[in-house]
């Protein structure tokens, strides 16, 4: 287990950006930080700061260094890191402190057509179908990061029994909403795209829409729950 | 005011210098590959440097100027012409209504940028005009340029209107300014494009041999290149350490090595997020040698200090600066 509040590692991606790494391992109490942290810079921008991405372990800073110019003795870099470190305080607080993020229920249809390799799950796992999905139902998934593609949220909380590989051959075109699970990890596609994880279902609601505020249904920290709908339920809600 | 699409070229999309805010929802920045030719462009015609232009690939299009229009082109000079006339590059470039830009250059090779006076005027989306083809999203449609398209024109800065006026065109064929921005060469005939970088996050997991094999040998750009990456093909490249990495953020230079031991340089419509070991980043003021790197070219890359990337960022900046002023003046002239 990481300590979240021992000092994180800092070193550049590129010219403009940096990452602050907090320890090596998936954890709650360092996603809060990570959390905690990147709600701090919306708030209290330093100067220069474009935007952060927060990942598992990580917070990646991206900055212009042409508002960080006019010093002579530090790099634009040495600057943005100095800034960032006269706010880790603040944000170690602030993360013992914080609210859970929102729930967001998932309404998912499993099975069937939109989830065409339900029964191969079910025979990895030696359960019956309806104990899959009551088992990928149960728990309050949280949402550690959003990324890889516009709205694609990283769960963590999958029942350890539901891990199944990938599909050997990737499928060439996976629907956006198709939810799948993939080793030990549960996902929800965002965009039509090919992909090997193998499908148990599909969500009718949008995990990202341009013209929404924000745009993406999930944030870091949202915590998710799946909820399952039958066929007729799906053609309504996705109507 | 609007120019017709009367043939679309290879892939023809509007951009601008991307989409900020909105990596954390996993959203890539995007925008014009080569973002310094664009902004280039933009100024030569009195444009903010954000307003969107044309990206235009290989092979460019025909385009119905419906308008007077003040236009410039740069990057790699793609053959454009205006009624016969060939179009020079990093000027403006005064032309009447009706006339036709067609780019005819069937041995061209690379990525020019086209900004016109007042700037391709679609709808913005999440701040931002630049089409991301991925998602569908932005430009026109978020879909590359068809024969039929109408693009809008925006509104004429004074700067344009006064620079139109300097060089008065004539009824056929355009007028390009006798002064024009200097843009130095993206490599020797032959030779490698040379890009710089600094080691990557993961540079120490992998083998000495492949660090030096890394710098010392040349990639070709394989055929699986587009705006989101190049697979690059050369010397294998051997990571140690054989633990899977969690996904963190990757950004437009960021060299990454799946396990094939074969690199990925990752573009601007790269993903925001990914797993896979990052070797090594290139620097931001090489971005515009990348946009030139299609399949076929042989990339080197070179290694460099973050204090030298530093510097070469301030100095760029410094440098278009120095442009916008530069034309401002120009257009000041009687």
């Amino acid at each position: 287990m990481t300590d979240p509040n021992a000092a994180p590692h800092f070193y550049p991606l590129s010219d403009a950006a940096v990452v602050l790494e907090f320890g090596q391992a998936i954890d709650p109490a360092t996603h809060q930080l990570i959390r905690a942290f990147a709600q701090l810079l919306a708030q209290y921008p330093p100067p220069g700061l474009r935007e952060v991405v927060p990942a598992f372990t990580t917070l990646t800073v991206y900055y212009d260094p042409w508002a960080l110019r006019h010093s002579r003795a530090e790099l634009p870099y040495e600057q943005m890191v100095g800034a960032l470190q006269g706010l880790l305080p603040t944000a170690q607080a602030a993360a013992t402190i914080a609210a859970p993020g929102p729930l967001v229920e998932i309404p998912v249809c499993y099975g069937g057509d939109y989830g065409p390799d339900l029964e191969l799950v079910a025979r990895h796992a030696q359960l019956s179908t309806a104990e899959v999905i009551a088992r990928h139902a149960a728990p309050e998934y949280l949402v550690y990061m959003v990324g890889f593609a516009p709205g694609f949220p990283y769960l963590g909380g999958l029942d350890a029994r539901l891990a199944t590989p990938r599909r050997a051959q990737p499928r060439p075109l996976v629907p956006a909403g198709a939810v799948g699970i993939a080793g030990a990890q549960t996902g929800i596609y965002s965009l039509p795209t090919p992909g090997g994880w193998q499908l148990i279902g599909r969500t009718p609601r949008r995990l990202f829409d341009p013209v929404r505020t924000p745009p993406s249904l999930l944030q870091a920290g949202d915590r998710l729950r799946f909820v399952p709908i039958s066929v007729t339920a799906f053609s309504r809600l996705n109507a | 005011m609007s120019l017709t699409v009367l043939k679309p070229g290879l892939l023809t999309t509007v951009q601008d210098l991307g989409r900020f805010g909105y990596q954390q929802a996993g959203l890539v920045v995007g925008g014009a590959l080569d973002a310094v030719a664009l902004r280039t462009a933009n100024l030569l015609v009195g444009n903010p440097e954000t307003a969107a232009g044309l990206e235009i690939t290989l092979r460019g299009p025909h385009l119905r100027l419906l308008a007077d229009t003040l236009l410039a082109l740069t990057g790699a000079d793609l053959g454009a012409s205006i009624s016969g006339q060939p179009v020079p590059l990093g000027r403006p470039v005064a032309v009447r209504a009706g006339t036709v830009l067609a780019f005819d250059k069937p041995t061209a090779s690379g990525r020019a940028w086209l900004a016109v006076a007042g700037g391709v005027a679609v709808p913005p989306v999440l701040g931002s005009r630049a089409t991301y083809l991925r998602a569908a999203l932005g430009g026109l449609g978020g879909r590359a340029l068809r024969a039929g398209d109408e693009l809008p024109v925006g509104e004429w800065s004074a700067a344009a209107q006064r620079l139109f006026n300097q060089l008065q065109p004539t009824a056929a064929g355009g007028v390009a300014a006798r002064w024009h921005v200097a843009q130095e060469p993206l490599a020797s005939p032959g030779a490698p494009l040379v890009v710089r970088a600094l080691p990557g996050p993961e540079y120490e997991q992998f083998s000495p041999a492949s660090q030096r094999a890394f710098w010392a040998e040349s990639f070709t750009v394989t055929p699986a290149a587009d705006r989101m990456g190049a697979r690059l093909s050369g010397p294998p490249l051997e990571r140690l350490a054989s633990a899977e990495l969690l996904s963190s953020a990757v950004t437009f230079g960021t060299v990454q090595v799946p396990a094939g031991g074969q690199p990925i340089v990752l573009l601007a419509d790269c993903q925001t997020t990914g797993g896979y070991p990052r070797l090594a980043q290139v620097i931001t003021a090489d971005r515009g040698r990348l946009a030139q790197a299609l399949p076929g070219a042989q990339l080197r890359f070179a290694p460099v200090t973050l204090a030298e990337a530093q510097a070469q960022y301030l100095a760029q900046e410094q440098h278009i600066d120095a442009l916008a002023r530069a034309v401002y003046l120009q257009s000041l002239r009687l």
